[in-house]
């Protein structure tokens, strides 16, 4: 009875070749479709899902980067530029002073001109006022000596002191 | 002599059981061996005391001095059908019958000594009614179909635990046989044809419970694991959803997608259901109680089956590259192609898909058959309830190895129905490949 239970051990039996394969075909038919392809597309769809959302978190952080190093170069060109604005405004500062410098020592050097020339000219006036005066009153005091018939010198003297002490320059 | 006899297949069991993966098949065939020659031997003992039970009936009270006698003799059980008819023959007596009914109440005769091999195959093979403890088994319903008087369908409690006739059919050892000499169909008479009338048995039996149970569970499990990806489109998995998606990953990126490159999403549900439903009925298979302990995974029509659809979507997918390289392989002298297609033929048609048959069906039987014979420790090492130490000892043996063996066969459950699965995809890969460009 055991040999033939060993036998029966393989030998495939009609009822259960028949149930299996029902049962097979079944599961494979409906959990296919309602269950093995949904879930792989699911998974797929989720892989891709994290895979995009990965991406962008990566394209995100380049574009943050991106962005820091732009500010980053704004920032450095306008220190850049107030630095230089600063400095050109100093060089400008410098110049005008300087300029403005240049102007007074020239307007100082050109007052300074007129005023000499003007005290020259008047100068050169007053000494041709000076020398009129002087001429006029010598040609009057000759006139006045020659009227006059000096008999000595004493008087003559006196006189001249006299009409010399009326000449007024003025 | 007997109990020795017994020990040593024991022992023996346990002995192999250390090179269990590598030599399976080959414990397989030395079990079957060894319980045919012990089965032999044995039926030589019944022959010289049957022959004194028989007689022993008939003698009202000596007989059964005889026949206790027997019992302490220790270890010939009167539970072969063939060794008490045999016996029946020598005698000269008409007990045939006698040895029918002593075969009948030994399954539940608590006196009986333990017999391993009958417990064993009992175990292994498949039942109609699905045995609980005790003497309460759960009745499963038989459906038969006799040519000429149709369809019979009735639950195999009318049995009455084989004391019943029904409708030409009788209930031995768990199984429906015709009382009228009708054989059951299977494949070999089916193909082989047969000289005895046949009758096709389409019962729901213990390994067809266990089956649909195993595909119901599956069906449930992966509607809502369906479900959970339809609902949270997107997020983490969750509960059981996080419990398979890694099975089902792992099957996915390592089974189907390295074996067949680019076709690998038509295969997916066929190699999902494969190995899901391998898995299950194995894992079922391993709860040695009521829903479980069906052997259906290490049953050969299953494991015929699986092979052969198997084999079929193998077939079919195959391009014409792969038929080309096969039967007329290019690179070899001419002489050699026509021998080497034949060879290369009957591989692809046969011995792929045998090998997978055998391989599931030997390592989930020969698991099985290892647990049991482990748990038969404490018989052995009690003599059968005599000896309360012997007990205690073989008890707490028993418990480490078959624990220890559990575990193995809790991997071997996933592995058996990984190598089924991979080997699948690897032969629909072979199949399918385009031919390279050199």
């Amino acid at each position: 009875m055991i040999l033939l239970d060993a036998l029966d051990l393989v030998r495939p039996a009609l009822g259960l070749l028949f149930w299996t394969t029902l049962i097979f075909l079944l599961l494979w038919v409906l959990l296919g479709k309602f269950a093995f392809r949904p879930i792989a597309n699911a998974l797929r769809d989720r892989e891709k899902g994290i895979d995009d959302a990965l991406r962008s978190a990566e394209d995100a952080r380049k574009e943050i980067a991106n962005l820091k190093a732009d500010n980053d170069k704004i920032l450095a060109e306008a220190r850049e530029e107030r630095a230089r604005i600063i400095k050109e405004s100093e060089q400008m500062g410098q110049k005008i002073i300087e300029e403005a410098k240049e102007k007074a020592k020239e307007e100082a050097r050109k007052v300074r001109e007129n005023a000499t020339a003007d005290i020259s000219n008047q100068k050169l006036a007053a000494i041709m006022q000076v020398k009129n005066m002087i001429g006029g009153s010598t040609v009057e005091l000759a006139e006045k000596v020659l009227r006059r018939e000096l008999s000595d010198a004493k008087s003559q003297e006196a006189f001249v002191e006299q009409e010399m002490q009326r000449i007024k320059l003025t | 002599m007997q109990p020795k006899t017994k020990h040593s297949v024991v022992t023996r069991n346990w002995l192999y059981n250390c090179t269990k993966t590598i030599t399976l098949f080959v414990f397989a065939l030395m079990m079957s061996t060894t319980m045919i020659c012990a089965q032999d031997h044995k039926g030589h003992n019944h022959d010289n005391h049957a022959g004194h039970d028989h007689s022993g009936h008939g003698h009202d009270h000596s007989g059964h001095g005889h026949d206790h006698s027997g019992h302490s003799h220790g270890g010939h059980a009167k539970d072969s059908h063939a060794a008490a008819k045999k016996a029946g023959g020598h005698a000269g007596h008409d007990h045939g019958s006698h040895g029918h009914d002593d075969h009948g109440h030994g399954d539940h005769d608590p006196n009986k000594n333990f017999n391993v091999n009958e417990m064993i195959m009992h175990h292994i093979m498949d039942s109609h009614e699905f045995h609980i403890a005790g003497d309460f088994s759960i009745p499963l319903p038989v459906i038969l179909y006799v040519p000429g008087e149709g369809l019979k369908t009735f639950l195999s409690s009318k049995f009455e635990h084989g004391h019943k006739e029904v409708d030409g059919f009788a209930m031995h050892h768990g199984k429906v046989v015709s009382t009228k000499g009708y054989e059951s169909a299977d494949l070999l008479n089916l193909i082989g044809g047969s000289d005895k009338k046949l009758y096709y048995d389409f019962s729901i039996t213990k390994n067809v419970f266990t089956m649909m149970l195993g595909a119901l569970i599956m069906f449930i499990i992966f509607m809502l694991v369906a479900g959970a990806y339809k609902r949270r489109v997107g997020q983490a998995p969750k509960g059981l959803q996080s419990v398979m998606e890694p099975l089902f990953v792992f099957i996915q990126d390592e089974v189907a997608k390295p074996n067949i490159p680019h076709k690998w999403q038509k295969y997916l549900p066929f190699l999902m259901t494969l190995f899901f439903f391998i898995l299950i009925c194995n894992l079922l298979g391993l709860i040695p109680f009521f829903p479980g302990s069906g052997n259906v995974s290490g049953n050969i029509a299953f494991t015929f089956v699986l092979a052969l659809i198997a084999s079929l979507v193998v077939n079919f997918s195959a391009n014409k590259h792969f038929w080309a390289h096969t039967l007329w392989m290019p690179g070899v002298p001419t002489a050699i192609k026509p021998v080497l297609g034949i060879i290369e033929f009957i591989g692809v048609i046969i011995i792929k898909p045998a090998s997978l048959m055998i391989r599931l069906f030997a390592n989930i039987s020969g698991g099985h058959i290892i647990i049991l014979s482990l748990v038969s420790l404490i018989f052995i090492f009690g003599k059968m309830g005599q000896s309360i130490p012997g007990v205690a000892v073989g008890s707490i043996v028993s418990t480490v190895f078959v624990l220890f063996m559990n575990c193995i066969e809790l991997f071997v459950a996933f592995l058996q129905a990984f190598i089924f699965t991979v080997l699948t995809a690897l032969y629909i890969g072979q199949a399918v490949e385009e031919p390279e460009h050199h």
